[in-house]
Parts: C-alpha cells; structure tokens; sequence
C-alpha cells in the first residue's frame, strides 16, 4: 500500500471528511438564507419606494392633470440612479417617462409585475428586469413606475462568489487538518505497531511509547504496557517452571532410574526385588505429587482459576483444616488451636484450603520449639490457625512457636523447591509455600512471612468479598469465638 | 463382576484388563469412543471405565449419550486433567468418580467397587453392622458388644464411610473426598492419624479387630480378615 494510499484510510482521515462534508452544508446553508434573506429585504424596500412614489404622482395627476404630472415626470427621470417611469394616453401611447421598450401587454393590466424593459437613452440593445407597478389614472391614462433590478442581481453574484470562496477554503483546510492530524496518529500508529513486531520476533522486553498528553492513544500504550508486563511476567515464570523441572525433577528421575538399574544388574532374591519395586513405587509417586503441585501453582499463578469462585466464610475453611489436622499435631507433640471471626472471602475454596493446609503442614513439621533454656520457661508447644478481619482484608493465618524463618530467607522460601537447609532432613517437594502463595497472588492477595517471637507466622492476606464489605465495622466488633 | 474399559493407550488399557482378571473380575476393552459407546450399549456392565481423551468420541459426549438414553451404569472417569474444575465438570457431565492419571490399581480397584456396590446394592439402611459393632445413622449411637463408644462427629462420618462400604477397601483419597470434601493431596500422613484414633476407639481392648490396614492400598471395616 501507498504510503497516500495508507494516508487516506486512517480513521482520522475519513472523519475530516465527513466533517468537512457537513462543514460546507452548513456554510452553504448559511450563505444561502442570508442571500433569501437580501433579496426579500431589497424587494420590500423597491415595493415601499415604488408605492410612495406612485402616490405621489397620482397626487400630482390629481392636483395638476396631465402637464402636471408630464412635467414632474421629465423632471424626475432626469436624476441620478432614477426609477423607471412611464405614462400612457388611453390609446397606448407613450406621453412622458425614461422607457423606450416594455415586454408586450404590461401596460394591459394594473398590479405588480416583473418584466424586461429599455430605458430611452440606453445605446445597447440588453434588456435589463424591472420591478414595475402600473396604475390607472382617471381618463384612461395609465402609470408605471418601477426600479431596476440590477442591484438585487448583483448582490447575487456577490453572495455567490463568496459562497464559492469560502468552499474552497473550507475543503482546502479540512483536507490539509485531516492529512496532518491524520499523519500525526498515522506516526504514532506505526510506531506502535514497530514495537510490537519487535516484541512478537520475541523481545518481550520492549514497551510501547508513551506520550505526554494523556490522549486516548497514550491510554492505549498504557494498557498495552500493562499487558505486556503481565505477559513478561507469564513468561518469566514459564520459563522458571521449566528450568525447575529441568532440574528438581530430573534428579529423583534419576535417583529412580539408578535404583532399577542397580537392582537389575544385582542378581538379588525376591526380597531385595520386592523392596528395590516398594521403593520405585514410593519414589514415583512422590514425583507425581511435585508434578502436581508444580501443575497448580502454573494454574493459579496464571489466573486460570478464577473460573471457579464462589463466596463462602474463610472461618469454615479454617475450621475445617483445624479438624483434618489437629490429630496429626498432636501426634507430633503439638498443640493445634483455631481461632475465627466471619471472614467473607470471594475464590476457590478448594484451593484456599490447600494453601492453609499448606501452611499448616510447615507449621507441624517445623514449628517444634526448642528446648528451653531455663527450666522455669514453658514450652509453647501451641501452633494457632486464626481466620480475621484487618480492615477490608480477610486474613488467615497459622503461629506457630517453632525456630521461625530468619528475615532475610523469607522472600526466598517462597520460591519454587526452595528449601531452606533446616529443612533439607523433612520430606516434602520445597512448594507448599509457593503454592499457597500463588493461591494468594490469584485471589489478588499476598503470601505474608512474619516472625512470631519466636516462630514463624504466615499469613494468607486476602481482600474481602465486595458483597460483605459494608458489615466491616459491626463484624469486626465481634468477640472473636474460639472453637479450639 | 463385568467392566468396560474405553481407553486408546493400547499398554495401559492391557494392563488394567489383566489387573482386573487377575482379581476375578470380567473385563472388556473399547479402543475408541464410537466403539466404546456401542459396547455399553449392548452390554451388560456394572461399571464403565472411560478416559476422558479419546479418538473419534470424547470421553465425556459417550457419557453424556449413554445418560440421554437412560443408562445409568456407574462410570468412572479416568483423565490426564487432574484439576479441580475439570473434575466438576467430568461429575456434571454425568460420570459418578473421576481419579486423575497417573492412578495405582489398588485406588482405581477400590473405587470401582464401590461404585459397583452402590448400582446394585441394597437401599441405604438407618443402622450398619460388622461383627459386633453397631452404628445407628438416626441417633448417631455407636456400640460394639453391649460398649457405647463416644465418637467426635468427624469420627462418627469416617466410621459410617467405612461401614457403608464395610469388606471393600477404601483408599485414602477416598476417605479425603467422601468424609472431609477435600479434593487435593496432603503431603503428611493425616488420614492415617484419623484412622488409628478412631481405631483406638473401636478395637482396643477387643479381642477381634474390625478395621484392618490393606498394605499398598488403604483401609477396610470387616469382620475377619480375607
């Protein structure tokens, strides 16, 4: 395409068009009414004129007879820009006045009317149009008075120049703006559109360019940018999960595939075959759960979730986690307690209690507390499942007492696999918290790592559900009812 | 008990209608949709085993097309979708279980029994028994021998579950689902804790255990062991 042919279909190019279109119906219109209007205005002033005129000859003729208004007449006729005059004697002749040659038949008749016409003196043979009334005079005697009509003529002829005038200029000028402004958006339309081949060749890294005037294009770049960033994001995180399948699976694959090698080249009894077998089982299906774990945090992180929200009470998933694991805390010398408010929440309700239950199997297997130092000191041995409202924010939250995750780890164990070295004895996969943290980020909360003096506290932080917002002040005054 | 199972992958599908033989079952296999969906059609099976992505007919439109003509032959479906939702809409769709890929035996087993049992078997009753122990689903009374136990409401639904499918193994997962609604996978050993609290409750201090731990497997309630 041409770089005029381009010009040409820009949308703000068409727009100038229809704009200029309507611009000139208007000023036609305009100059229009006002010539209808002049030559209304010219007609009135000729029919006063004329009308006084001929009353006032009449007059004379009355007064003074046929030499009086003869006289007048010639008198008249002899002034400067004068009216046309005429009078005749009963049988058609003309007796006095300044017209040489009338259309046929307009004597005839009395009344007003148009008609082409030629003064006495006039050398040229071009008709001119008049205005003229005819009167009848007592005896037969006839008079027409009348005005040129030339002047009304040429005022047309000016109105029409300068309707011509004003069309050019409107048409020039509204095609000149419709190129320009249109070249304006075309630039920066290209522009945009250079970035983003740049950024589908693969360089996510690249943004749009954003204008300073806060126009509905920069507002475009804007949001394109934010998309793009969030995209980056997505790729980023893509790009993290493979390189931790790459390799935080590849090393229990291995491990499995060793311990089948081994126990094939060992001739060994059924035993030894049975146990190597237990163990593969054991070992694949620790590897199936990480798989889906890493599968969920993918989901959640990029928002695929949200499908399937619904509004419930955070304090009954607390409740509910309270009860599933209260059993196996205590049976590892804790002390598991909850404690809950109404906590409207909005999102999946199976994966919120995924991420408590998340936060809460941490909490069991490293929440142990030390030995203490003196002996007067009791152990807290209590681990707390809290559900409660911090202003607009629902939060849940599990205390434990144990040796807590220093300040400076706490944004790393939030990563993938990330498993901090006291923890490197426990089993598990290392993305419990990333999962419950990517549960937050989708339900626009937060994963909160805070230090319970001594222990660790977690917090998923959450916005609470619009439906439910307004009951803020009265539901946090409740008594917080324990269950534990 | 007789079982189709519509499954493309030509290892896995041998494998499940070996697996099925070998514990006494009768098992049919269907390498497609259309075939599969005539299959159920003629036959007579108490339990239909579909994986979800098949050639020519998906999964889950031969499940809906079976339910429009009236069949209600159970159906378990099998999906490499483990997710949430994907399992809602696999339920909606019509199927009764869904168990993601990969699954052991012993849980799709477990759960094809039942699911056969609960077809054919009798209507709920208001009171199970299994040897000498007694739970009334009315009053929530539980007994062994002339013993009233006092159990925790959780206690008393992980027991009823038991009950209901005593001398069927139940997994679990199975438990997990049933009894706490729960659809995800614990990294702790947590069910294991309930059972043996609810165990200590049940069996000690009786001469006959009732519930019984199925190595590899899960849980069974029964009088004896097989």
């Amino acid at each position: 395409m041409t770089a005029f042919g381009k010009l040409i279909r820009t949308t703000a190019f068409r727009l100038t068009l229809v704009y200029l279109f309507l611009f000139a119906l208007f000023a036609a219109s305009l100059l229009g009414y006002f010539a209808w209007n002049t030559r209304r205005l010219i007609t009135e002033q000729i029919t006063a004129n004329v009308n006084a005129e001929s009353d006032e000859i009449s007059d004379v003729f009355s007064r003074r007879g046929l030499r009086g208004i003869v006289f007048t007449i010639e008198n008249r006729a002899l002034r400067p820009g004068a009216n046309l005059y005429l009078v005749t004697a009963p049988n058609g002749q003309a007796l006095a006045g300044n017209v040489g040659s009338l259309a046929p038949g307009v004597m005839a008749a009395t009344g007003w009317v148009e008609t082409a016409y030629r003064r006495l003196d006039e050398q040229d043979t071009a008709n001119h149009l008049a205005l003229v009334r005819v009167t009848e005079l007592s005896g037969g005697f006839r008079l027409l008075i009348g005005r040129d009509l030339e002047e009304r003529k040429r005022l047309f002829g000016i109105v029409a120049k300068a309707a011509q005038w004003s069309l050019l200029v409107v048409v020039v000028l509204g095609l000149g703006g419709g190129v320009f402004v249109a070249r304006r958006v075309l630039r920066r339309i290209d522009a945009m559109t250079g970035t983003t081949q740049r950024i589908m060749a693969g360089d996510l890294s690249g943004r749009l360019p954003v204008g300073r005037s806060g126009d509905e294009l920069d507002r475009l770049a804007e949001n394109l940018n934010a998309m793009l960033e969030r995209i980056e994001a997505l790729m980023t995180g893509l790009k993290e999960v493979s390189d931790n399948i790459a390799h935080d699976l590849k090393t229990p694959l291995t491990r499995l595939r060793n311990r089948a090698e081994e126990a094939l080249a060992r001739s060994g009894n059924e035993a030894e075959y049975r146990n190597a077998l237990e163990r593969t089982i054991e070992e694949s299906d620790a590897l199936i759960r990480t798989f889906n774990a890493l599968l969920m945090i993918a989901r959640a992180e990029s928002g695929q979730a949200r499908g399937d929200m619904d509004e419930f009470d955070g304090a009954d998933v607390a409740r509910g986690i309270h009860e599933l694991y209260e059993p196996l805390a205590e049976d590892n010398g804790l002390n598991l307690q909850v404690s809950t408010e109404p906590t409207p929440v909005r999102g999946n309700r199976e994966l919120i209690s995924q991420a408590l239950a998340n936060l809460v199997e941490n909490a069991i297997k490293y929440g142990k507390p030390l030995p203490p130092q003196g002996a007067e000191i009791p152990i807290n041995d209590e681990i707390r499942i809290e559900a409660r409202r911090d202003g607009g924010m629902v939060l849940l939250q599990v205390i434990d007492h144990g040796q807590g995750i220093p300040a400076s780890d706490r944004k790393h164990a939030m990563e993938r696999f990330v498993r901090l070295d006291a923890s490197r004895t426990q089993p598990g996969s290392g993305l419990g918290l990333s999962l419950a943290s990517a549960v937050a980020t989708l339900h626009g909360g937060e994963l909160r790592l805070g230090d319970a003096a001594p222990g660790l506290k977690a917090t998923l932080a959450f916005p609470a559900s619009a439906g439910h917002r307004d009951g803020v002040a009265s539901q946090t005054a409740n008594v917080p009812q324990k269950v534990a | 008990m007789r079982i189709l199972i519509i499954e493309d992958d030509r290892e896995s599908a041998d494998y499940l209608v070996k697996a099925f033989r070998e514990v006494g079952y009768v098992a049919d296999l269907a390498g497609d949709g259309e075939e599969g969906l005539a299959m159920a059609e003629s036959g007579d099976y108490d339990v239909l085993v579909v994986d979800r992505m098949l050639p020519k007919r998906d999964g889950l439109s031969v499940i809906g097309a079976l339910r429009d003509k009236g069949d209600r032959t159970p159906v378990l479906i099998l999906s490499a979708l483990g997710q949430v939702d994907d399992r809602i809409k696999g339920l909606r769709a019509g199927g009764d279980d869904y168990l993601p890929k990969p699954y052991s035996f012993a849980e799709l087993l477990a759960r094809v029994e039942v699911l056969s049992r609960r077809h054919g078997g009798p209507a709920e009753e208001t009171v199970y028994r299994v040897g000498d122990l007694e739970l009334d689903r009315l009053s929530h009374r539980v007994t062994r021998g002339k013993d009233e136990l006092t159990l925790q409401p959780r206690e008393f639904r992980l027991l009823e579950y038991l009950m209901k499918h005593a001398g069927q193994v139940v997994t679990r997962t199975m438990l997990l689902e049933n009894v706490w609604d729960y659809h995800f996978d614990p990294q702790t050993n947590v069910i294991d804790v309930h059972i043996s609290r609810l165990r200590s409750k049940i069996d000690k201090g009786f001469e006959r255990p009732l519930l019984h731990t199925i190595r590899g497997a899960g849980y069974m309630i029964r009088d004896g062991l097989r």
